[in-house]
């Protein structure tokens, strides 16, 4: 080994004082604590880079004859941190350091000592001799039994291991022995194998394998995000989760844009980064000629609280202020610095919206980074592709509940509802109602831009109502002083009174009312005419209009109207319960009974919105009974074939309807449990046993009868199969009854069958129907077109006109492939469109609205006239069919799925029509 | 060590006029061919004696590379292909090609016709010009000649900018020419490979500036129009021809699409509308948006954007117009300005730099009294507002840059000396890789460690499997026998006995002999016929034969015995082996010095 301290370097470093000055304390220093102590002290001054090497040595002389490992631990740290000195080539010491480290036998020294050779390694990246050696010294120490150890080699080898040298012929390459790691026992270790490898492919040449490199960081960074790491090149550590954030971050400025993709994505789902670090995202030091400057946003903000409005009138507005420290301008910003600037600003469509996403997740999980992202989100509302535009929309609304718009903010949000695109202004329409404002001037500035809006798009009209119906009731004491001007009262003067069809009067209205539901003071500020007006909205827009306590009128109508959910539900299982007490279907007094029930189910869904759609299953439901018990106790059943002609046509007829009925309750009503379905099927296996009876008593010939015979019992043992687990319930029913004459009923023959049936029909009972939780009925509203309009569609004949369609859809599963649209023509012709599944768009839960075009066309009219336009939901009952896990859609599943069963398809009317009046002209020659 | 070499003779430490001389490879490559716009003299252009003094350039010069149309890159073309003479390719993008014309012209025109004076390039002379251009397209390799290659990379800035990585053998620099790293309503950002070449050239307009989001930009800039519009005022944006001038007009196009707003824009007619046609035509040069949606319709095809009469200006209502110039100092936009000034509902906005002296500038700082020609004042009421939109890369954008390409060296030009110090001090910190920042006329030389790539013969490598081990590899190196040519410039690898074929020589036998004593008590052919079994046992798969001349022949080595003049017992062997052999050669005499076994008969 060499000597380190030949007389030569003696003399020589006896020159500068600093470090002669550390050599007498450390000679007179007695115990380690003071050695310690001295150490420390030395730590805190700087020294100049031509001492270094002078005082590495004398340190390193110290560390030979130290034997208190603390001591020889903070020289190692300082041994690391002097090679950082600017100007210093730390190459000389390397010897050194790696000789101490062979003699070490301290695991915390050693650790130590590989950190600063891991600082040396970083310092000399152009060095490969040195590199080569680093290597070396960190594959020997991979087999040491202390974890710190190991992982500090991984670090090393990370950190200077080259990918495409392999470095010797008996070292392997660095990505192998790293690899090797992978498998290690203490998970300490294998964190910082799997980082050291992730980090290095983050640099790779290929974009999937930084792409890939950028989700292994991220599984890392979840796995453990609380460990401790420390950034190479200074001794701070920060937490695991933050530097992957930081390496993340700097790949949405990468060459690639999957990449970006990918790394904004991922971005959004690190939620446990810290605050400062997710702060940093959207700080970009802005300067301009090594001033530092403001961002228009901080100057928006300031000329707020100070008061002025408008800015930019002067040229050098944004005019740099102090002067920056070239040396503290980090230009590849260190970390997530302005990651979000980036990506927003990014040339692909796809890299923006992944960002907005991202934006949006974090912004969820962090009150504070919501308030500060917003200035961003809403500078997106510019962006050039309308997706992007929505997007950031959207998000907004989903944060919102953390935030409050400021005064500019929110004018920037308003101009948007100046857009061309109907789907912008109604996803502004949306954000605003969830949106939170500070000053009535805002509330104001929203009506006002509101208003504008429904000037320029009547069509908004619904949109912007509802909007307003929620500003204002979100807002009631911001609205308080401004109702006097809106409603344009005035102390001593009576004013017009506005006109009451004026749709910009009805939102003010609507706006004033859902305030004063929780401010019990504005009524008085009210003039009589506001009042009336009050009664009538309340009356025709009950959904906007809330219900007022108001002096002089009569309350009872809101009343009754506020009645508990609980009442109405134990209402209409009572109502329920009171059928049940029928016994069979000729039970006398039955029909009246059932009769009586559904008039008051059905008047009970009118009341209680919240019932209809279990009300309304109910009387269908009890519709198909009545309506059998009406065909059996028709008089034919006593009478000869021919004489009850007409009779039997009644009872053809309602056997048709009820089965046109079990479809409609089958697969119109959302929210059926199995149950359900069985009773459904029940009755529709009595409407088809009550056809083969009408159809065996009227058709002459046995063998179509034979046929039907046969199918009919197909289907009761398809019912058996599907519903096996119900049969308890339908105990005493038709079915029940049926399956225990099984045995005498498969062999005998036709004729006798339908004896059976007949007989079975009439002594079976009414089965009781059991509601599920929730049952939502399938609705459908045409929006567009209204068919009020008096001006017939003009188009040539032979060539096609399209008709906006507008409608949206409740409690509909699946639109995409069960919506359709029919279009009815005078002539009895009728077209059924089937939308694109783009058309449809899901604004809520349960909620989807369909904006089409239909093509219509005809051939010429002398008279222009009125075509009808509705929408159909399409079934098919092989999609119902239990046993089918996952059905395709309608038009595929005949042909997908062999049940034995028919698969019967059809479809069922669920808006009401509205008239187009069109007109096809003769084409001129 | 080769040497690249590096010289500006415009835009080192300064802005304008760019021309960049580099010798990469033997090759010598001209970047870009600038005027500068501050100058009216002789300094108006480089400095092309710099290359040679009498005469034309094209032996001195194998290509000429124009990033872009801007005359600071492009102004220089014709006065040096034509006055100074050079018929050597010119390399430029379709885009280029086409709109660079248009400005050389239009920029003749106001020099000659305008100021008067001689001695300038004429319209033939673009014309000729023109005609030594080969276009170029993205990513495509074109080789000039067989060593030297370029290819094209986008760079943003203005439609057809481009970034060139010019490649010799394994030598490459690349030139970025003006970029952008942020895209805007109608480019994308600038994008390159990793390639990482041996100097990366690169422009430093903002090398000290980090700017804010364009979109607080863009939305400023929208909200202004719009609220000047509502009130019922007209705008005025004076304009530059091309560039900006496009991009405002997008963003106002689709903001007008998007507001549905009435209210007209017009849009100076003059260079525009040709070069607006070509910017329909240059679709894929553009960015995702319009790539996209140009089959529904070409966004340059402006819906509202009209060509301006001049009786427009005294319409009544609100309206925008776009005029050239952009400093406001003459032509249309004065005299738009000139008309709108009085009323305080109207608006100018500036979206660019004016320079001092000029209308634009004043107004900007505020003046609102200005002084006409013929002592007539102009109260301008109208309300003034800047707007910078400027395409370069700031510092970030520079730095991305960088870290895309991966460059061994780095060079600056095309910014101030102050700042591109600032900006050489960070790279070097962050990359520490070495940068420059050479003034104009200044060599910048860096050595290359280049792979040098060599011819080998087909029968050479034939031979070598024919001698048998592991097929070749091409991740291993291996070692083989054969003798390397250099011969005009051309390096090859050949067997020797065509290596001597080639050159004419005659072959040289160099043999080996060495003397062995061995203590033998035998007689002489006795101890040769011992040597010869000994031998047999030992090299097995060697052709081993006893001669009746009285010497072993091993392969081609001859080894004879004789009895040494003293000492009847020791023997001397005389070994002979020629320099092929040398392998089997030593191992014999080695093992031959060792002795003879004693068991042998």
């Amino acid at each position: 080994r060499k000597t380190y301290l030949s007389p030569a370097k003696k003399l020589r470093l006896s020159k500068p004082s600093k470090s002669a000055a550390l050599h007498v304390d450390l000679c007179k220093a007695t115990n380690s604590t003071d050695a310690l102590q001295y150490l420390l002290q030395f730590a805190r001054k700087p020294v100049e880079a031509e001492s270094v090497e002078g005082v590495v040595r004398i340190l390193l002389e110290h560390y030979y004859k130290e034997t208190d490992t603390s001591v020889r631990l903070k020289i190692a740290s300082l041994l690391g941190l002097l090679s950082k000195t600017q100007g210093f080539r730390p190459d000389c010491i390397v010897d050194d350091i790696i000789n101490t480290l062979c003699n070490e036998k301290s695991h915390q020294v050693l650790a130590q000592l590989l950190d600063t050779l891991l600082v040396v390694g970083t310092e000399l990246p152009d060095s490969p001799a040195v590199r080569q050696r680093l290597v070396q010294v960190s594959c020997k120490h991979l087999s040491d039994t202390y974890f710190g150890v190991r992982n500090k080699c991984l670090q090393l080898l990370g950190c200077v291991g080259t990918v495409d040298a392999p470095l010797s012929k008996d070292v392997r390459d660095v990505q192998s022995i790293i690899s090797d790691y992978f498998g290690d026992q203490d998970p300490r270790v294998r964190t910082a194998a799997l980082k050291a490898m992730a980090c290095r492919l983050l640099s790779d040449d290929y974009e999937q394998v930084r792409s890939a490199a950028v989700q292994m960081v991220w599984v890392l960074s979840q796995l453990y995000p609380e460990s401790i790491v420390p950034i190479p090149s200074s001794n701070e550590e920060i937490r695991l989760v933050d530097d992957a954030f930081g390496k993340i971050s700097h790949m949405v400025s990468d060459g690639s844009w999957m990449v970006r993709v990918q790394a904004a994505k991922t971005l959004g789902s690190m939620l446990q980064v810290s605050p400062h670090f997710l702060e940093q995202t959207l700080d970009k030091k802005l300067m301009s000629d090594l001033r530092r400057k403001r961002t228009a946003h901080e100057r928006a903000k300031e000329l707020f609280a100070s008061g002025e409005f408008s800015s930019g009138r002067k040229w050098a507005d944004d005019a740099p202020k102090e002067k920056l420290d070239t040396n503290t301008v980090n230009l590849i910003a260190s970390g997530a610095c302005g990651a979000f600037v980036h990506g927003l600003e990014d040339e692909m469509f796809e890299v923006r919206i992944a960002a907005v996403e991202a934006l949006c997740q974090l912004a969820r999980s962090s009150p504070t980074f919501a308030e500060k992202c917003l200035d961003f989100l809403v500078d997106m509302f510019n962006d050039e592709i309308e997706e992007v535009r929505l997007q950031s929309i959207h998000v907004l609304r989903q944060i919102s509940t953390h935030i409050t718009l400021r005064e500019d903010q929110l004018d920037t949000v308003l101009a948007v509802l100046e857009d061309s695109s109907r789907d912008i202004r109604e996803a502004l329409h949306e954000l605003l109602c969830y949106t939170n404002v500070s000053t009535k001037e805002c509330i104001q500035l929203a009506l006002l831009e509101l208003l504008k809006n429904l000037n320029k798009y009547p069509t908004d009209r619904n949109s912007v109502w509802k909007c307003l119906k929620f500003l204002g009731s979100r807002h009631p004491t911001l609205v308080l002083p401004l109702v006097p001007e809106l409603l344009s009262t005035h102390p001593y003067f009576d004013t017009p009174e506005p006109d009451m069809d004026d749709p910009a009067y009805i939102a003010v209205l609507v706006l004033v009312f859902n305030a004063a539901k929780s401010c019990p003071t504005m009524p008085a500020l009210f003039s009589d005419h506001t009042f009336r007006h009050y009664a009538y909205l309340r009356d025709s827009l009950s959904h906007l209009v809330p219900p007022l306590r108001v002096l002089g009128l009569d309350p009872v109508d809101s009343g009754s109207a506020s009645g508990s959910v609980e009442s109405a539900q134990l209402f209409l299982q009572q109502s329920l319960n009171r059928i049940s007490t029928i016994q069979n279907l000729e039970a006398p007094g039955a029909q009246d009974l059932l009769n009586f029930t559904i008039r008051d189910v059905q008047r009970l869904g009118h009341l209680q919105t919240q019932l209809s759609g279990a009300a309304d299953f109910c009387a269908t439901y009890l519709r198909c009974q009545l309506l059998l018990m009406k065909a059996l106790q028709e008089k034919l059943w006593n009478m000869a074939v021919p004489l009850c002609l007409k009779q039997n046509v009644t009872a053809t007829a309602a056997a048709r309807q009820i089965l046109e009925e079990t479809y409609k309750l089958e697969f119109l009503y959302g929210g059926l449990e199995n149950r359900q379905i069985a009773t459904i099927h029940h009755v529709r296996l009595q409407a088809k046993a009550l056809q083969l009876i009408l159809s065996a008593r009227t058709r002459q010939g046995l063998d179509p009868l034979i046929s039907s015979c046969e199918k009919f019992l197909q289907e009761i043992e398809a019912f058996q199969r599907s519903f096996l687990t119900e049969l308890p319930h339908l105990h005493d029913s038709f079915v029940d009854k049926l399956l225990e004459l099984k045995p005498r009923i498969s062999a005998c023959s036709s004729v006798e069958l339908v004896k059976i049936l007949q007989t079975t029909l009439r002594q079976s009972g009414l089965l009781q129907l059991r509601l599920p939780e929730q049952i939502h009925r399938a609705t459908a509203t045409i929006i567009e077109p209204t068919g009020e309009s008096d001006n017939p569609l003009r188009f040539t004949s032979g060539l096609v006109v399209a008709l906006d369609i507008d409608a949206t859809l409740e409690h509909v599963q699946d639109p995409q492939n069960t919506v359709k649209v029919q279009v009815l023509y005078p002539d009895g012709q009728s077209h059924v469109i089937h939308p694109k599944p783009g058309d449809f768009r899901k604004p809520g839960a349960d909620r989807h609205r369909l904006i089409t075009q239909v093509y219509l066309s005809h051939t010429a009219w002398t008279e222009p006239s009125q075509i009808e336009v509705r929408l159909l939901l399409s079934y098919s009952s092989a999609s119902s069919s239990l046993s089918s896990s996952k059905h395709l859609g309608w038009s595929d599943s005949s042909d997908g799925l062999q049940s034995p069963e028919a698969v019967v398809e059809g479809t069922i009317p669920f808006s009401k029509p509205v008239k187009v009046f069109i007109m096809p002209k003769p084409a001129r020659r | 060590m080769p040497e690249i070499k590096v010289t500006p003779l415009g835009a080192g430490q300064d802005v304008g006029r760019s021309c960049i001389l580099v010798s990469i490879g033997g090759k010598n490559i001209m970047l870009d061919c600038g005027m500068h716009m501050g100058y009216n003299d002789d300094r108006r252009f480089p400095d092309f004696s710099y290359i040679t003094q009498n005469g034309r350039l094209t032996e001195f010069l194998d290509c000429v590379i124009i990033s872009h149309f801007h005359l600071d890159h492009c102004g220089a073309l014709p006065y040096m292909s034509e006055m100074v003479g050079y018929d050597g390719p010119i390399y430029m993008t379709h885009p280029t090609k086409a709109i660079c014309p248009i400005l050389l012209e239009d920029f003749r025109k106001i020099t000659v016709d305008k100021k008067g004076e001689t001695n300038f390039f004429t319209s033939q002379m673009i014309k000729d010009c023109m005609k030594k251009v080969i276009p170029l397209n993205l990513h495509q390799t074109v080789q000039v000649d067989d060593e030297l290659e370029i290819k094209a990379y986008y760079a943003g800035h203005v439609l057809g900018a481009a970034m060139v990585h010019i490649k010799v053998g394994s030598e490459s620099v690349v030139y970025t020419g003006d970029y952008n790293m942020t895209p805007d309503r109608h480019l994308g950002a600038a994008w390159i490979d990793k390639c990482r070449p041996d100097i990366l050239i690169s422009e430093s307009t903002y090398a000290t500036t980090i700017r804010d989001s364009k979109r607080c930009r863009e939305r400023d800039f929208l909200k202004k129009v719009h609220e000047s519009i509502e009130r019922g005022g007209k705008v005025l944006i004076p304009v530059f021809a091309l560039g900006r001038a496009q991009e405002l007009c997008i963003l106002l196009e689709t903001f007008w699409e998007r507001m549905n707003l009435k209210a007209p824009i017009y849009f100076s007619t003059g260079l525009t509308e040709k070069a607006n046609h070509y910017y329909k035509l240059f679709i894929t040069w553009t960015n995702q948006k319009i790539r996209k949606t140009f089959v529904q319709r070409n966004m340059f095809e402006f819906k509202h954007i009209k060509a301006f009469d001049r009786s427009y200006a005294d319409n009544p209502g609100p309206m925008v117009v776009f005029a050239t110039p952009g400093m406001l100092h003459a032509g249309q936009s004065l005299q738009i300005f000139k008309k709108w000034a009085g009323n305080e509902k109207n608006m100018v906005i500036m979206p660019g730099y004016c320079v001092q002296g000029t209308i634009g500038h004043k107004i900007l700082n505020g003046q609102r009294k200005l002084e006409m020609e013929g002592r007539a004042t102009l109260d301008v009421k109208l309300q003034v507002e800047y707007m910078s939109f400027s395409a370069h890369a700031d510092a970030k954008g520079i730095m991305q840059l960088i870290r895309m390409a991966e460059p061994r060296n780095m060079l600056l030009v095309h910014g101030e000396a102050v700042k591109m110090e600032f900006l050489k001090g960070k790279i070097e910190q962050e990359f520490s890789i070495n940068c420059y920042m050479p003034a104009n006329g200044e060599t910048t030389t860096v050595t290359t460690n280049p792979s040098v790539p060599v011819d080998i013969s087909l029968n050479l490598l034939k031979r070598e499997m024919a001698l048998g081990g592991p097929l070749p590899d091409p991740k291993k190196p291996r070692t083989m026998h054969g003798t390397l040519i250099m011969k005009e410039n051309s390096l090859k690898l050949v067997s020797s006995e065509q290596a001597l074929k080639e050159l004419g020589l005659n072959e040289h036998q160099l043999r080996f002999t060495c003397r062995v004593q061995l203590q033998d008590p035998h007689s002489d052919p006795d101890t040769l016929h011992r040597i010869y079994t000994h031998l047999k046992s030992v090299l097995k798969g060697y052709t081993i034969q006893h001669l009746p001349d009285g010497t072993v022949m091993v392969e081609s080595i001859v080894i004879k015995v004789s009895s040494s003049a003293e000492d009847p017992n020791t023997k001397v062997l005389l070994l002979s082996w020629s320099y092929q052999d040398e392998d089997l050669g030593s191992f014999l005499s080695n093992l031959l010095k060792k002795g003879l076994p004693s068991g042998l008969c």
